[in-house]
């Protein structure tokens, strides 16, 4: 807590994680991950459909700096919830496959094998009816 | 430390070294990417983020550097 005080983006970046109940910085954008870590971590969040906001911190290498020196946390990605610090995307994969994440979120375990992406491909619905006669 | 390349035992010394009580099991051949499982009674009672933070603390500075990404387990027995 010395000079740190006048610093616009660490204020922007704490402002977001108090306002935003459930947010994940990251490399990239849920849609377009940048980096398979953080592909994963989002994907998490999408298979529960737990609603979050997502940070990008590619753009300015400076978001990250200063996330890091705010959370005391070396990687990305990071989720926040509820203004603390979850975890990256270890953390956050071993509490979704637990159900401890969908818990902390309030949402629903979904009943198929947790598996955060790509599970969806089998559950294609057969359009082909079975005609004999 | 150094700034060679790192080996996975390296980083299993550094961090049976840098954590009481502490066994590792470390993966990865590239020089970048590792995993390890941890496991030492220090991580008794503390939440996932304190734990791995011991392990991060022991690499200070040098992950997302000189080692890329470190996928970690941690467990206190």
């Amino acid at each position: 807590m010395s000079d740190e005080t006048q610093n616009p983006l660490r204020d922007a970046i704490e402002d977001a994680i108090r306002t935003n109940p459930v947010i994940l910085f990251m490399k990239g954008t849920p849609e377009q991950p940048m980096c398979g870590f953080s592909a994963r971590t989002a994907g998490a969040l999408q298979a529960l459909e737990a609603p979050f906001a997502a940070v990008d911190v590619l753009p300015d290498p400076r978001i990250r700096q200063e996330l890091s020196a705010l959370s005391n946390w070396p990687t990305i990605p990071q989720l926040f919830v509820n203004g603390e610090l979850v975890g990256g995307c270890d953390i956050v994969t071993e509490m979704y496959e637990s159900g401890e994440l969908a818990q902390l979120l309030g949402v629903e375990q979904p009943d198929e094998a947790p598996q955060p992406a790509g599970a969806e491909a089998q559950a294609a619905p057969l359009s082909i009816e079975n005609r004999l006669g | 430390m150094t700034t060679s390349i790192a080996t996975k035992e390296e980083l299993k010394a550094r961090i049976e070294a840098g954590i009481p009580g502490a066994s590792a099991e470390v993966h990865g051949d590239d020089g970048h990417h590792f995993e390890a499982v941890v496991v030492s009674p220090a991580f008794a009672g503390l939440s996932r983020i304190a734990q791995h933070r011991l392990v991060y603390d022991v690499f200070d500075g040098e992950l997302g550097g000189r080692i890329h990404a470190l996928a970690l387990q941690t467990k206190a027995e």
